[in-house]
């Protein structure tokens, strides 16, 4: 080679034995492209200025993902609400989006409760869930002007006796139903069953208390539901109770809210078929809840009652698709097996959503070389911390980029402060200005709350 | 390390990066930095001097090249026990 040639540019050497097994018939190749922007935005130029790992929301997909299936529903029923549940996502900007886009707000506990009244949510606008409301959250409620539903017996007496401390009459109750379907597991754990008679007999105690009136029913019939026809049965279910329940006590019901448990195009582990052919649609979610409405509410307004407003309980399929997560190569490895490991900056403790999804993965640039069956391991001395067991990925270098999606639902929730600072969380608005929603934490964040007794100072002089 | 050099000479090469294993039956592909090294392996069993050779042909450091072929021979080891 002559002097004045330029050499060819290293690539990382690699073989891949050939396999006669494991073709998927049905499934695309999600992992072959790479990504290199969101939203229009550069990941490259991002990292750099923002650091990684690194949440990136974009507005526009979340507005547009709200807004489908607000689209869907109300196209087909004349009387919808949206109520975002707030545990999907604590991220302030997000649910402020949300409400701006018509939404009301679902919370399940004190602290989400006043979360929400704090972002300005009228509390009248605010459906308050959960099997664990103090008396000083029912209270706060009450005087409100919440909206409560009520998951067990002990609950109502406490609510009947805040309503009666305050002389508060006929304040207007949901409660809470479980019930087999036929389709999904009944969370029994939650609310009055219908079965064995529970639910009728909670209705006919809130009938005989002057303090309250039954103006609701909620069902959840359980979560990453990929079966409409889940739904159609559900709200089936709970038109038959209405008029029950309506004939035995003489309460009118004029809301229905058939909680949440939309999918979105996740993958989760174990499944065989990939999203994109298994999640149903907004528009098919809308016609299975929208078609058992119009048949079993046929004569309830010739019948001299209103139609009940659906309320719908939207987290992981308004979110989920709207944030992606942004994670940097530490290191190669070799296992002992001969598997490929990476190590990656972000593990567990920010993605806890790896327990259960298989994210799709996308190295940001493209990158040469043949992919090869990868175990991506985060950044925890912990055994557990694995990101992802199986992905296929081309050979990258220390300080590549991996992005991974959707990570909207659950992740800037249940993420923990272990081993690792949590990252920060932007926002690619709609006209690409980027916004810093969440700054990364700082060991200040970590150690506010203590106090180290004076005595305990350890002297190393 | 040494040992898998040496084993890799019973591989049947084509240009296009196809690799054969006369004793496993096995088939494998391989990229093209992979096919200069099974290339170089079939005269060189001394993985610094064929690190050597490498870092004459390619625009790449001692240090990642050493690190990246390391790397592949413990793969191709897995392969040709």
């Amino acid at each position: 080679m002559s002097i004045t040639e330029k050499k060819p540019a290293w690539v990382a050497p690699v073989i891949v034995r050939h396999s006669s097994s494991g073709m998927n018939k049905f499934g695309g190749v999600r992992e072959a492209q790479f990504r290199n922007e969101i939203a229009g935005v550069s990941i490259a130029e991002l990292v750099e200025k923002y650091g990684s790992p690194l949440f990136v929301l974009s507005e526009e997909h979340l507005r547009q993902s709200v807004r489908r299936i607000n689209r869907a529903f109300s196209t087909r029923y004349a009387k919808v609400r949206q109520a975002w549940s707030y545990k999907t996502n604590y991220i302030n900007a997000v649910s402020a989006i949300l409400h701006q886009e018509g939404c009301d707000a679902e919370v399940v506990s004190e602290f989400e409760y006043d979360k929400a009244r704090r972002l300005g949510v009228p509390a009248s606008r605010i459906f308050f869930n959960g099997p664990h409301k103090p008396r000083s959250a029912l209270a706060k409620a009450v005087k409100e002007g919440a909206r409560i539903h009520i998951d067990h017996l002990d609950e109502l007496a406490l609510l009947e006796e805040v309503a009666n401390e305050q002389g508060v009459l006929e304040f207007p109750v949901t409660i809470r139903l479980n019930f087999d379907t036929g389709f999904t597991e009944n969370w029994g754990r939650f609310g009055f069953n219908l079965e064995n008679g529970q639910a009728m007999e909670a209705a006919r105690r809130i009938a005989a208390s002057p303090n309250l009136k039954l103006t609701g029913l909620h069902n959840h019939i359980g979560t990453f539901i990929t079966d409409p026809r889940a739904y159609t049965a559900q709200v089936g279910i709970m038109i038959g109770f209405m008029n029950s329940v309506e004939a035995a006590t003489g309460c009118t019901i004029t809301t229905l809210d058939i909680g949440g448990g939309f999918a979105s195009r996740n993958a989760l582990q174990g499944v065989y078929l990939p999203p994109e052919q298994i999640t149903p649609t907004a528009e098919q979610y809308a016609e299975a809840i929208c078609g058992a409405l119009a048949v079993g509410l046929k004569n309830r307004e010739q019948n001299g009652k209103p139609l009940p407003e659906l309320i719908l309980e939207t987290g992981r399929a308004v979110v989920d698709e709207a944030e992606w997560l942004i994670s940097s190569v530490v290191a190669n490895k070799r296992l002992p097996d001969g598997r490929r490991a990476m190590v990656i900056d972000a593990g567990v403790n920010i993605l806890f959503t790896a327990f259960w999804y298989n994210h799709e993965v996308r190295p940001a640039r493209p990158v040469e070389g043949i992919p090869e069956d990868t175990v991506l391991y985060g950044p925890l001395c912990m055994n557990i911390d694995i990101v992802r067991q199986s992905v296929s990925l081309p050979p990258m270098k220390t300080g590549d980029l991996l992005s991974f999606w959707p990570v909207g639902a659950y992740n800037n929730t249940q993420w923990m402060q272990f081993i690792q600072l949590r990252p920060a969380v932007v926002l690619v608005r709609q006209n690409g200005q980027v916004d810093v929603v969440r700054r990364a934490e700082t060991l200040d964040d970590v150690e506010n709350p203590e106090h180290l007794p004076i005595d305990l100072q350890p002297n190393f002089s | 390390m040494k040992n898998t050099l040496l084993a890799s000479k019973r591989l049947a090469i084509s240009e296009s990066g196809f690799v054969f294993d006369p004793v496993s039956g096995q088939s494998f592909s391989v990229n093209e930095t992979g096919l200069v090294i099974l290339h170089l392996a079939q005269h060189e069993d001394d993985l610094d001097k064929l690190v050597e050779q490498l870092a004459e042909q390619f625009d790449a450091s001692i240090l990642e090249i050493n690190r990246d072929v390391q790397d592949f021979i413990y793969r191709l080891k897995g392969f040709l026990k």
